[in-house]
């Protein structure tokens, strides 16, 4: 088949493609995004853009024990969402191969942190991949389904940004791609769950089996990693060698195209044989890897003297110039400094709420009226920038009613009168609508605003259980904001929804709510703008 | 033609709503027809809401990092006459900028700042400014405009026209490859 040029995200669903995966679920989040939504383009795939990613894992779950081949995919904070069923799911194991993609975001280009996730691996114990470019991707994908088979393991194949939304040249499975309805898909059509208990039902009796079923498994995976031809011993120059993995090696190999390299394809669990080797045969070794030091305790911890992150820095993403320069320096060799042209000091340009934007009133209102906004994530975090300046907190998602719970708590009645928390509509499905039955529950009198823009705008307009329709554009139920209230005890005035192009209903609903000693949801209505221009074209 | 073992690095930046993607998707898919490995590197998200955009690309024999090494950059494209200095840490006295005199404010600034062009060309030697209006008028159409860059870029990397030709067909839309294709040449030839 003739080459083709895929961003990461492309070549994941490519791969799963490709891999005969039946179901796929996920939750939207940069840079996981575009990997669903091209999987959807795919025919013969079931596929669900699920509530939250805890959902979506549990889908995966029960797919996989089914019998179907299931990719799940999310962005890094969302693992966060999904981890009591990663680390159960770990013991369970699967039937057929379920596959969960996870892409970090060195540099936080749109995230709130930059955690690393390759500790998920480690701790729930699970054997993780890591790609270089978009052909591998593809490959790995193909490659973790196979390995979740057979070594009854879910499998996460880790991406960053560089990877999920760089292009590079993909050469797909032609075999794979000349027919949709392929034997293999064929062959592992699901044959249904059928019952395993003491596998599948972890009470305590059970689940101390399935924990040293668990040890036992990544002993072996560890001895097989040695034979694994994703993991590649590279022998060059040997003054000094380089472990790595992801998009690391890319800037490695561009910085030094001549140097000794062990890339890591399973960056757990780590395939120590090699290491050794590898070690035997060059001087120096250095660790080169974005965010935590991860491969370098563990290496460090096999009693190797390595050189990683005293060099190199914990924070953001590297480039080639930064692993030239700090290997240059360490090798006693640093690269002359030359002058060049420096630019002068330019006004900033931070992404802004877009002009026509509906909500933009609202955070103007909220700024006027002096209230303390607990926010959430989504385009409406930018409401925290001048002009608008209308935000005291983001944490994660949901957590808007959470936190102004918590500072209402805390404070009393004048925190009541003088905090809100603002959610948009998916946020609010993912994970705010639980925080709403925990304030009526637990007796709070707070007033929470959800700007409904009738999508998932941030990420690009994926649809939610609030706008009606399915990843396939398909109508759906769009969930009730009122039949939501009354089922958790809110009266009908407690409950409101108005028009985001009618400041004078904003401003009244709120100071109307706000003097009301009781619990309050404001619904403000505006669709997207950029989703209302892409949906006119379609049409 | 181009040296098939140079590694050529184009550097496209802009403001998002621009249309820079599609731009560069359209360069990096001609030089895959052309022979050539090829990558390219941008960040979606936060970007598209009219922050900075930028978009590497990279295409010769083979190519490791899809990122463009510090003052590698052999054309600097930028559709908006300011992001040009935003990026200079990829430039050097030997890169051939392109640019447009398209100015755009950012959010919360009231003035755009002044004198710019000149610093420009202490960046660069080789630098071309183009004149949207003018540009717009030659191809009749502000839609095809940044076609007509890339057109422009062809200029100084010489891959063969039925590269671009299938490129261009590929990526825009239905129905405006004709008036597409024409930008191209304009661009070329301007």
């Amino acid at each position: 088949m003739k080459k083709i040029l895929l961003s990461g995200n492309e070549a994941v669903a490519r791969g799963a493609f490709e891999a005969g995966v039946a179901v796929g679920a996920g939750y939207p989040g940069t840079p996981s995004t575009e990997i669903l939504e091209n999987l959807t383009k795919y025919p013969g795939i079931y596929t669900e853009w699920s509530v939250n990613e805890k959902i979506a894992y549990e889908v995966g779950i029960g797919a996989c024990l089914a019998g179907a081949r299931t990719l799940v995919t999310m962005k890094h904070v969302g693992l966060n969402v999904a981890a009591d069923p990663l680390f159960t799911s770990s013991y369970i194991g699967v039937k057929a191969g379920l596959v969960i993609v996870n892409a970090d975001d060195p540099d936080m280009h749109s995230s709130q942190n930059e955690q690393d996730n390759r500790n998920y691996a480690r701790s729930a114990k699970v054997p993780m991949l890591e790609p270089a470019d978009s052909d591998e991707t593809r490959r790995f994908t193909v490659r973790a389904f196979e390995l979740s088979e057979k070594y009854d393991t879910p499998v996460i194949l880790r991406t960053t940004t560089r990877i999920s939304h760089s292009m590079s040249v993909v050469t797909p499975d032609s075999e794979a791609a000349q027919s949709p309805s392929l034997e293999k898909v064929r062959a592992l059509k699901p044959e249904g769950f059928s019952r395993d208990i003491k596998k599948y039902v972890m009470i305590p009796a059970f689940a101390r089996e399935r924990h040293k079923v668990v040890e036992k498994r990544m002993e072996k995976l560890t001895a097989d990693a040695d034979s694994f031809d994703i993991n590649i011993i590279e022998i060059n120059d040997t003054r000094f060698g380089i472990i790595t993995s992801g998009i690391n090696y890319m800037y490695v190999k561009e910085a030094f195209p001549d140097a000794s390299v062990l890339k890591l394809g399973m960056i757990w669990p780590l395939p120590w044989k090699k290491i050794d080797e590898f070690s035997k045969k060059v001087g120096r070794i250095f660790i080169v890897e974005e965010l935590d030091a991860f491969f370098e305790i563990e290496i460090k911890a096999r009693g190797y003297t390595v050189t990683g992150k005293d060099i190199f820095p914990v924070t953001g993403e590297f480039s080639p110039d930064v692993v030239r320069e700090t290997i240059s320096a360490a090798m006693g060799e640093p690269l002359e400094t030359k002058e060049y042209y420096a630019s002068p000091k330019l006004p900033p340009r931070p992404p802004a709420l877009c002009p026509g934007c509906p909500h933009r009133t609202v955070f103007k209102i909220l700024n006027e009226m002096g209230l303390t906004v607990t926010g959430d994530i989504g385009c409406y975090t930018l409401g925290v920038l001048p002009p608008w300046s209308a935000m005291d907190t983001c944490v994660e998602m949901g957590g808007s009613i959470g936190l102004a719970q918590g500072i209402e708590i805390a404070g009393g009645e004048t925190a009541i009168k003088k905090t809100v928390a603002v959610i948009g509509d998916s946020t609010f499905a993912h994970s705010g609508i639980s925080n709403l039955v925990n304030a009526a529950y637990n007796g709070r009198k707070g007033l929470y605003i959800v700007l409904d823009n009738n999508t998932t705008a941030m990420t690009g307009m994926q649809p939610n259980p609030f706008s009606g329709e399915r990843i396939t554009l398909e109508a759906s139920v769009a969930v009730d904001y009122e039949l939501l209230g009354r089922a958790v005890g809110m009266k009908k005035d407690q409950v409101k929804i108005v028009d985001a192009y009618k400041p004078k209903d904003i401003e009244d609903a709120i100071r109307e709510m706000l003097d009301k000693d009781s619990l309050s949801l404001l619904v403000i209505k505006g669709p997207c703008v950029i989703w209302k221009r892409k949906r006119k074209k379609k049409e | 033609m181009t040296d098939k073992n140079k590694t050529t690095n184009i550097l496209m930046v802009g403001v998002g709503g621009q249309g820079i993607i599609l731009a560069s998707d359209i360069v990096s898919a001609a030089a895959l027809h052309a022979g050539f490995d090829a990558k390219k590197s941008e960040i979606h998200g936060m970007s598209q809401r009219g922050g900075s955009v930028f978009s590497h690309i990279r295409f010769g024999k083979h190519i490791y990092s899809p990122v463009i090494p510090n003052h590698q950059a052999d054309i600097l494209l930028s559709l908006e006459l300011m992001e040009t200095l935003r990026w200079v840490q990829y430039a050097g006295p030997d890169t051939q900028c392109i640019v447009s005199q398209e100015m755009i404010l950012p959010a919360m600034v009231e003035e755009y700042p002044t004198g710019l062009e000149d610093e420009i060309k202490k960046l660069s030697q080789k630098t071309v400014f183009v004149d949207p209006k003018e540009l717009i008028k030659k191809i009749g159409d502000k839609k095809y405009i940044n076609v007509a860059f890339c057109g422009m870029l062809a200029k100084y990397i010489d891959l063969p026209e039925a590269s671009w030709k299938q490129s261009i067909e590929e990526h825009v839309p239905r129905g405006t490859f004709e008036a597409n294709w024409t930008a191209f040449g304009i661009g070329k030839t301007d």
